[in-house]
């Protein structure tokens, strides 16, 4: 039903012809909305106080009411709503003062009473945008809209181990019950590269928040696609029947699957010529070893859900204050730190998105160092080349980071010091990296900024001494003069080499434009 | 209450008083047929306990001592909860519901487990899947449901006080056919969590008694706000067991025009009608109103209860407790039918056979449960299904509404509603066991007080001829239960219908 609803929005929507893909002769777009289904990281299930840890041994994490016995009663999880609550408003998305509960029937195993608790049409929010947009222009920035998103209970997991000839299921309830909040987009997605990139973006955002862990191998970020072709044929525009792709594990694979389904689309578009409407939505899982869709058998006879509400819970009344309290306390979202990176920082947008994708953590670290030093481009290029770096090749995050190493006083301490002079930025990047290296336990142990500079014989050279140091260098390479006058400058790289030999805090390009200026005087020349 | 007295004032035991209601179970219910479990060894080990602490002069709940007996659907660790259904023959409940908690807590003697209708559906008690009950009036007649066992084990003094619950009339009906007390509280006055669950917007767990003031202690001690009940109301529980004495002043009595229409038995109308008179001695005044939508109750009760009942039951498929089919009979059945199908060259017919799991479920809820639950199902399924719902069950919400408006217009001018408990008196056993329409017409004067969220009460209020009980129905606003009783009270003070007992049924 919501899917042929997305349709006929697309279908007024102003069609973007973009062919992606090569082989394909004829023009035609392949129109996406993807459904995600988050695990909000609460600490218990939506309606019951058993934990929602991952990975304890099967059927554990149960109570009667999850497991659906007779006379138990739902208590709605506030923590649950409140993160729900806290990302629909992220999303922009409407929040009606009344949302209520409906329970979508059908049968099957993993799911004890029959029925899911779900909110079908009054959900908790609708009406939201994502903005993406991609540093590499593979597609212009865009708004995606979302349709709804709405909370819901998860089901068992069923395990089918049919070794031994045996066709025995196994189900584990520890899921059942678990909070979902379900993200449905409008079909405004164009090519495979968008759909990566909203689930990208979708992702970060709920990372920020702290709403999910978004752990694709838990099952924790869960993402179906509905997909079909617009198409532009001499008889006028046409649609290819809606498909719904399940069981893509990575954004990898949704890339993969959605590239594969337009072009069996495609295909079965040429054969058969059927339309929107001339045959059912059909599901299709994704293979991924075998890289194709499969036809998957419809859930018995499972069209109709009967939903209605549940009279078991009470519907949740938000008021607008409500509203406009979570608005307040979300901190800057992605985006609009992205947009600051590059405006007020002047980083680059692909620099800005380096950064930000790296969590919240490492932006609020890098904030801290621009405002203490007062250099943010400093700031951000140290991050984004050499924090990064380090952190990469320690395997450390950026907590353990600054909290045992290189603290954001460190970074911009030394920022500082480099720029007035009293570090010769020629050894900034040994200095960082014996910061960096060291651990410290407590922070009592912990070696000032000074200690490490001195420990390191770091010290301030003045122009005198280096004029000194160029005449005695130049003095005793005659050969190298010689082939400077003749027009060879690079021959002055072998001075600075021996520059740094006698001592290591000369700044090599000082060296050089000294040199260069003592050979222009006359100075060294065999008279 | 006279016996809590005797308890308390340590002149008789809990020991005699369980063993004197044991041995009235021992005689009476052979003919009766109220318990479906009863656990002797456990209710005299409680009551040895409370004898005990009574003794030591530890502190001791409200009900210490008291035989109690409760409806066989609500969940107690120690009794099974089999809701009278083969589905949950063996069913031992993990967890005590709240009002069996409540009456642990008040240290009351679980005397056994009541008979009723298979998972509270039906209105004589003839639907349980194990056993019938008589009326103790006349044992060819129903005790009315579906809190028959309730009703009757009360009657027959084989318990002073039992635990019902009442969807559509389930309490306040079994108590006018069987002449005791019985009390419906409003909606969310009394948790439902533990109680297994018919129709969850209109069920609702009461009290069953010899008088009302028994009745008003038995539901002081299991009502209250519930966290684990979202549809429990967060309101101040009044000390309804001392309140209950205090005859009401001034008391205006509304009498439904529309529940005096054709239909009602004369005997029925005339001890009604007496009854009104007796408050009008007792200085009430007395105000025809009308509730113009009742006549749509019935129909509109019979969209929403098995509508949210098709959803409830959905819980019984085999998988994960209660019944399950006989598996290798289950495969072999499929097998000879494919066998057949393949003989006659029907590919078709192959291909359309059900997969096992979905006969699994056909053959254990056709096993599992009795005609009348499947009935409701297959009712509340249709109405919710796609292309009915707007029809049946969007527009039986939104009669519900107007049944409500009605009441709450009504009680701007009366502070109680007087009327019959049912048109007639108790039926013949298998009366209307072959038309299931008759037997929803008998909840017409009970449904509405569910559908509206409002509290009532049955009370005797006289005899037939034949000497059958006659019960009168007091209806109040919702959460005026203090009003309802102690109005009920002011009757039974001044008449003593409530006193007679009948004839005991030696086997
Ligand atoms: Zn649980």
């Amino acid at each position: 039903m919501i899917e042929i609803v997305w349709f006929l929005n697309s279908q007024s929507a102003k069609v973007e012809v973009r062919k992606w893909h090569k082989s394909m002769a004829e023009d035609f777009t392949t129109v996406i909305g993807l459904e995600v289904h988050v695990q909000l990281a609460t600490q218990s299930k939506l309606f019951c106080r058993c934990s929602t840890q991952f990975g304890a041994e099967p059927n554990t994490q149960t109570c009667p009411l999850c497991i659906g016995m007779p006379g138990t009663l739902p208590v709605m999880n506030r923590e649950a709503y409140d993160l729900a609550l806290k990302t629909a408003v992220a999303l922009d998305c409407e929040i009606p003062e009344f949302t209520k509960w409906d329970r979508k029937q059908y049968y099957y195993p993993d799911l004890p009473k029959g029925y899911q608790i779900s909110q079908y049409d009054l959900p908790m929010s609708s009406g939201g945008t994502l903005a993406i947009s991609d540093s590499q222009d593979q597609f212009e920035p865009k708004q995606i809209r979302i349709t709804r998103a709405h909370l819901e209970e998860d089901a068992g997991k069923s395990i089918h181990d049919e070794a031994n000839g045996k066709a025995d299921s196994e189900i584990d309830l520890n899921r059942t019950g678990t909070p979902l909040l379900e993200i449905v987009s409008e079909p405004d997605l164009r090519s495979p590269a968008e759909a990566k990139a909203y689930l990208q973006e979708l992702k970060l955002l709920l990372t920020y928040l702290g709403v999910s862990d978004c752990n694709m191998q838990e099952g924790s970020l869960r993402v179906d696609a509905n997909v079909n072709l617009h198409l532009e044929t001499d008889s006028g525009s046409a649609a290819t029947p809606i498909v719904e792709i399940k069981n893509l594990n990575s954004f990898r694979a949704v890339e993969r699957a959605i590239e594969y389904e337009a072009g069996r689309q495609y295909r079965v578009w040429q054969e058969t010529g059927q339309k929107l409407g001339e045959a059912p939505k059909q599901t299709r899982g994704w293979d991924d070893a075998a890289g194709v869709t499969r036809g998957q058998r419809s859930k018995e006879e499972s069209s109709d859900y009967r939903y209605f509400p549940d009279p078991d819970l009470v519907p949740v009344i938000t008021l607008p204050e409500q509203v406009a309290q979570v608005k307040a306390s979300l901190g800057e979202l992605p985006a609009a730190l992205r947009q600051r990176l590059t405006t007020d920082f002047g980083l680059s947008e692909y620099d800005a998105e380096v950064l930000v994708n790296q969590g919240r953590a490492l932006v609020d670290y890098t904030l801290r160092v621009a405002d203490l030093s007062g250099d943010a481009k400093s700031a951000c290029n140290w991050v984004t080349q050499e924090v990064l770096r380090v952190l990469k090749e320690q395997g450390r995050s950026i907590e353990q980071f600054q909290e045992q190493s290189v603290s954001s006083n460190d970074l911009a301490e030394l920022i500082c010091k480099v720029k007035s002079g009293e570090v010769p930025s020629a050894r900034a990047r040994e200095l960082f990296d014996v910061m960096a290296r060291e651990i410290y336990v407590s922070f009592e142990d912990k070696l000032s900024f000074e200690e490490v500079v001195k420990s390191l014989g770091i010290e301030q050279v003045d122009e005198s001494e280096l004029i000194d140091l160029c005449k005695e260098l130049l003095g005793a390479n005659p050969r190298i003069v010689a082939d400077v006058q003749n027009g060879k400058q690079q021959a002055v790289g072998a001075l600075i080499g021996q520059a740094k030999q006698r001592n290591p805090n000369v700044d090599p390009g000082q060296i050089r434009k000294l040199c260069l200026e003592l050979i222009e005087q006359g100075f060294g020349s065999a008279e | 209450m006279e016996l809590l007295s005797l308890l308390s004032a340590g002149e008789i035991t809990s020991v005699e008083v369980t063993q004197g209601y044991l041995d009235q179970i021992s005689a009476e219910d052979g003919a009766v047929g109220a318990f479906l479990h009863a656990d002797v060894d456990l209710a005299l080990s409680k009551a040895a306990e409370v004898d005990r602490r009574r003794q030591a002069n530890e502190p001791l709940g409200r009900l210490a001592g008291l035989p109690v007996a409760v409806k066989d659907v609500l969940c107690d660790t120690q009794m099974p909860a089999t809701c009278a259904s083969r589905m949950l023959e063996n069913f031992r409940p993990p967890y005590d519901s709240t009002v069996v908690a409540k009456l642990k807590e008040a240290d009351a003697v679980l005397i056994g487990r009541t008979n009723m209708d298979e998972f509270a559906m039906g209105g004589s008690t003839e639907n349980s899947a194990y056993q019938l009950t008589r009326n103790p009036w006349d044992l060819e007649r129903a005790p009315g449901g579906s809190s028959g066992g309730a009703a009757a084990c009360v009657a027959a003094r084989m318990a002073p006080l039992s635990i019902g619950t009442d969807t559509g009339g389930s309490i306040r009906q079994p108590a006018g056919l069987c002449g005791v007390v019985g009390l419906k509280p409003t909606y969310g006055r009394v948790s439902r969590y533990g109680l297994v669950a018919f129709a969850s917007s209109l069920d609702q767990v009461g009290p069953l008694a010899l008088n009302v003031a028994d009745a008003a202690l038995l539901l002081e001690t299991i009502a209250g706000h519930d966290p684990l009940d979202s549809t429990s109301l967060d309101e101040p529980l009044p000390a309804y067991s001392t309140l209950v004495e205090r005859p009401l002043e001034g008391l205006r009595l509304g009498i439904v025009r529309e529940h005096f229409a054709e239909g009602l038995n004369p005997e029925v109308e005339e001890a009604v009608r007496a009854a009104v008179a007796v408050y009008e001695s007792l200085g009430a005044t007395v105000k025809e109103i009308s509730l113009p939508h009742s006549k749509y109750a019935v129909a509109t009760y019979y969209v929403i209860a098995p509508s949210e009942a098709s959803s409830n039951l959905a819980r019984y498929d085999g998988i994960h407790y209660g019944h399950r089919t006989d598996i290798s009979a289950m495969q072999a059945e499929l097998a000879t039918e494919q066998k057949a199908f393949l003989a006659a060259g029907d590919q078709i017919a192959v291909d359309n056979m059900d997969s096992p799991l979905v006969r699994m479920y056909r053959r254990t809820r056709a096993e599992g449960f009795g005609s009348e639950v499947k009935r409701r199902i297959m009712l509340g399924t249709y109405a919710l299904s796609a292309g009915y719902y707007d029809a049946y069950y969007l527009k039986a919400l939104k009669v519900r509404r107007l049944i409500r408006q009605d009441f709450d217009a009504a009680f701007e001018e009366v502070d109680l509603i007087a009327g019959p408990v049912t048109a007639e008196p108790a039926f013949k056993l298998g009366q209307m066991s072959g038309d299931p329409l008759a037997m929803y017409l008998v909840d017409l004067y009970t449904v509405s007080a569910n559908l509206a969220g409002l509290p009532g009460i049955s009370l005797p209020c006289g005899f037939t001829t034949s000497g059958l009980p006659i019960g009168l129905q007091l209806q109040a606003a919702p959460l005026a239960e203090e009003t309802l009783i102690r109005g009920a009270r002011m009757f039974e003070q001044a008449t003593d219908w409530h006193q007679r007992r009948p004839e005991k049924k030696q086997s």
